[in-house]
């Protein structure tokens, strides 16, 4: 029976020649593996634990809150059974 | 000279009594008392001030916590709104300004909002507000 192999199957690495180049390779090969690792690091993403909460006092500026406060005060002391 | 006198005095009580009446019409306003039901339910914790310059319910809300509540918010808002256009200001800028000095107002015993929405108890040291406020 004849054993038909679609690529020649490599002789076995006896020579030291063959040794280092089959060294090289796998060093090679461990390299290219650990790139996606590196990458992976880069784009991590993580879910937001909390819920996103939109402020939508955010757009009163402290400035107007300064120009009003006296008057606020004042309506205050003014309305004293309401605060 | 007795009757002069008699009529002397009664005249000064008369003008006494007139400026007293004219000054208590004028600071009536500033002086009106705290409805019972509100100034108990302050009392005793159960309204707290709020941020935003409203009044609002702090623990378990009942009908008549829920009236009193209410009843106090609405005159404030038509009280921010007049002052607001006063100002030039928008309703929701000056009821947040009359919420920092409300809760500034606090004393010691009573609740109020703190920037995180948690209800507090005032101490005698400051409150915590709004990073915005005066």
């Amino acid at each position: 029976m004849i054993r038909a192999y679609l690529t020649d199957p490599s002789p076995l690495a006896t020579s030291e020649f063959m040794q280092i180049t089959g060294a090289t390779m796998g060093r090679r090969l461990l390299a290219i593996a650990a790139v996606p690792l590196a990458l992976g690091g880069c784009i991590t993403v993580e879910a937001p634990t909390e819920p996103i909460v939109i402020e939508l006092n955010v757009n009163i500026r402290q400035e107007v809150i300064y120009r009003l406060a006296e008057d606020a005060g004042d309506t205050i002391e003014n309305n004293a059974d309401i605060f | 000279m007795g009757e002069n006198m008699t009529r002397s005095i009664i005249r000064t009580a008369l003008g006494a009594a007139a400026v007293a009446t004219a000054l208590g019409g004028i600071a009536a306003p500033a002086f009106a008392q705290r409805d019972p039901a509100y100034a108990a339910a302050r009392a005793a914790g159960q309204v707290g001030e709020k941020m935003d310059g409203y009044l609002g319910i702090v623990g378990a809300e009942t009908a008549e916590l829920r009236r009193v509540v209410n009843d106090i918010n609405i005159k404030r808002r038509a009280v921010y709104a007049e002052r607001a256009q006063a100002n030039n200001a928008t309703l929701e800028e000056y009821a947040l300004t009359a919420g920092c000095q409300a809760i500034l107002a606090t004393t010691p015993g009573e609740k109020y909002q703190a920037p995180d929405g948690t209800w507090q108890t005032r101490t005698s040291a400051a409150p915590l507000r709004d990073s915005r406020c005066p």
